[in-house]
């Protein structure tokens, strides 16, 4: 059938009913939980008198509360104590699988997803947390939900959904040197509007997407809710299956070779339309920083803060935000000192990231008066940071590796930032408090965050390169 | 369930003729902070119905003996304000199981629909033939039809049709939530994850 997106294809497949004047039934292949938004979902369905429909299909993590130092000590937070225990208390009554603290598979949720294969292409991914967008790098549509959705998942395994409109975000060209995924993906939030892409779901498109490695795709389409957008998709091609061969959970043999048949044809037909279109060029992107508090509010780093009237939106609220930040209009962002500088999250907290930040810190040192947080995504990312000998080159630049961990990225554990003082964060969200009552966050590359943490300002990192 | 399934109601109506009754005085904001839903109905239109002192107002329709029943009779842009789901809970708790009025503010209208309260729109017409039967006789008995969408003064023989979503009526009448709605397609789904590959 031709005329229709990925999307349409992915989601079609996936319809067990359409409700006449309704939503669709939407089966999901997978549902991962963690520790924050699982505990009130089990409760309603204990009250329900309800069992999980497909406990196999279902994958917990604890990651939002941890702390990321000490993990073998017992949780000294009263609440997070809690919620971790009801999640093992849970997990346990249910049969289903859980990776807790101390085990070697635990990380953040969208990092050990696709980390061990559980995350496939032509999938309905979802989980408790907005950044479950992360998974369309794979060509699944994988979204975030509410606790009552969690609850309506682990009851029936199908959530009630409308399908949504398509945007297609193309970008042309080849990124130039010292400009990441992340960038990319900071420069179309920061042309369309960090509510942009409400009431759509992405497909990102273009030799700038195909060139991506996995886990720089991943970075972008964690980013998708930050454009205002449920999810964000990538076509699946030779690096997603090259990626996927031989983890744990993928497909062996001839389910494989009968999967990738499949999969290959999960891609948009030449005809078919969306309700949107973007296009950018690459040309135009160079490394991002942002300087408001949304993630909307960014600009290429050798660029001046723009003025009110530059900008969309009411000029008492930009005004606000930029005094919050104790940043002035037409300030350049070069230069200006900053405090901390957090390196992980589901946005860059792998491999590649790491890799990316070790090779600028190499070989220099980290600025006295900075704080460096750098936590991996996973046990397997921070193994693989030791098997490298990018801890060797971290220790030596004066940097600790933490463990894993949601973290500074939204500051539920010990990780805040004071008030008033300035992280570059390679997380997500930089809305005002995010990382700590009064905290000051510019969203950055790991580059980007590397080239600040040797210099104490922020820097262009293709100065390095 | 949820809910009491609605399938068919004939009551008498307690008349609130007054335009834009808003959710803050269907349910004060300080009552908002208790953990559970029931005992919401004691304080429905709380600061109308009692004095500070706790003592009724005898003026209040509530504390008005000759109406009573499980209609509630609105003025037009009923539940107008906040999405506090409380504001239906507390009509639900108080005993009433469906609100007539020529027009309901949207967000209310949707959280009446999911907790069993049925909103049903009449035309303005209809609404005042509603409310001056109710003036000349206060035990005037309504049947309100949701098989049949149609909403009847019994005394006069006068109806009218009203809308609904299809889906949501299939729920009220079950008295289901979604939940309840997609658990009883468990076969459907069971088959569905069979054939899926992965």
């Amino acid at each position: 059938m031709n005329k229709q997106t990925l999307f349409d294809k992915v989601w079609d497949a996936h319809v067990v009913r359409h409700i006449n004047d309704g939503p669709d039934v939407l089966f999901i292949d997978r549902h991962f939980i963690h520790e924050v938004t699982s505990p009130v979902a089990f409760n309603g369905l204990e009250s329900r008198g309800a069992a999980v429909l497909f406990p196999q299909r279902t994958f917990a993590t604890a990651d939002h509360n941890t702390p990321t130092i000490n993990q073998h000590l017992p949780v000294a937070d009263p609440l997070s104590a809690n919620q971790l225990q009801a999640l093992a208390d849970n997990t346990a009554k249910h049969g289903i699988s859980f990776w807790g603290l101390g085990h070697a598979k635990n990380g953040i949720v969208h990092i050990i997803g696709p980390e061990n294969g559980i995350t496939q292409p032509g999938m309905t991914i979802v989980c408790g947390d907005s950044h479950t967008s992360t998974h369309g790098a794979f060509g699944a549509i994988a979204f975030g939900i509410g606790t009552s959705e969690v609850e309506m998942v682990l009851a029936t395994q199908c959530i009630m959904q409308p399908k949504a409109k398509k945007m297609r975000i193309t970008v042309n060209g080849k990124l130039g040197k010292g400009v990441l995924s992340k960038d990319a993906v900071l420069y179309i939030i920061s042309q369309i509007s960090a509510s942009g892409a409400t009431g759509y779901f992405l497909e990102y498109a273009g030799e700038v997407f195909e060139d991506m490695s996995m886990e720089a795709r991943m970075t972008v389409c964690n980013m998708s809710i930050e454009m205002g957008a449920r999810g964000g998709m990538i076509a699946p091609d030779e690096k997603t299956f090259a990626y996927l061969k031989g983890r744990e959970q993928a497909p062996k043999g001839d389910a494989w070779d009968k999967a990738v048949a499949y999969w290959k044809t999960l891609k948009t037909d030449a005809d078919a339309e969306f309700d949107v279109e973007y296009t950018f060029d690459a040309a135009d992107i160079e490394p991002q920083i942002t300087y408001g508090t949304n993630p909307g509010m960014g600009a290429g780093i050798s660029r001046l803060i723009p003025t009110a009237e530059q900008t969309d939106g009411g000029a008492a609220t930009y005004a606000k935000s930029l005094d919050y930040m104790g940043f002035a209009e037409k300030d350049s962002m070069l230069g200006k000192p900053i405090d901390f500088v957090f390196l992980g999250s589901c946005t860059n907290g792998r491999i590649e990231d790491f890799r990316a930040f070790a090779s600028i810190v190499k070989g220099r040192r980290k600025a006295d008066g900075v704080t460096a947080w750098l936590v991996p995504g996973s046990h397997v990312v921070e193994s693989q940071i030791k098997e490298e000998g990018l801890l060797d080159v971290l220790t030596e630049a004066g940097f600790e590796l933490r463990q894993p961990g949601c973290s500074a990225c939204l500051a539920m554990n010990d990780d805040k930032v004071p008030a008033g003082r300035y992280a570059v964060s390679t997380s997500n969200r930089n809305f005002e408090g995010r990382q700590g009552p009064g905290a000051r966050t510019l969203l950055a590359s790991p580059f980007v965050a590397a080239a600040a943490a040797v210099t104490g300002v922020v820097t262009d990192p293709r100065q390095f390169l | 369930m949820a809910y009491d399934k609605f399938t068919t109601l004939i009551s008498s109506a307690v008349p609130m003729p007054i335009e834009n009754v808003d959710t803050d005085q269907i349910i004060p904001a300080r009552f908002l902070k208790a953990t559970e839903r029931e005992g919401f109905g004691d304080n429905l239109f709380r600061d109308w119905r009692y004095n500070k002192d706790d003592s009724p107002k005898p003026d209040f329709v509530l504390n008005n003996p000759i109406y009573h029943g499980k209609i509630l009779v609105g003025g037009k842009n009923f539940g107008s304000g906040s999405s506090r789901e409380h504001a239906a809970w507390a009509l639900y708790d108080y005993g009433f199981r469906c609100v007539v009025s020529s027009f309901f503010a949207d967000i209310f209208k949707n959280n009446a629909i999911n907790v069993g309260l049925l909103p049903v729109t009449v035309t303005a017409e209809f609404l005042d033939k509603i409310f001056q039967a109710i003036e000349k006789d206060a035990e005037t008995q309504l049947e309100v039809s949701l098989i049949d969408q149609m909403i009847t003064i019994l005394a006069t023989g006068d109806q009218e049709s009203f809308e609904i979503n299809g889906y949501k009526k299939h729920n009220l009448l079950n008295g289901y939530d979604d939940i309840d709605y997609l658990r009883a397609m468990k076969e459907e789904i069971g088959a569905f994850a069979e054939q899926s590959m992965y």
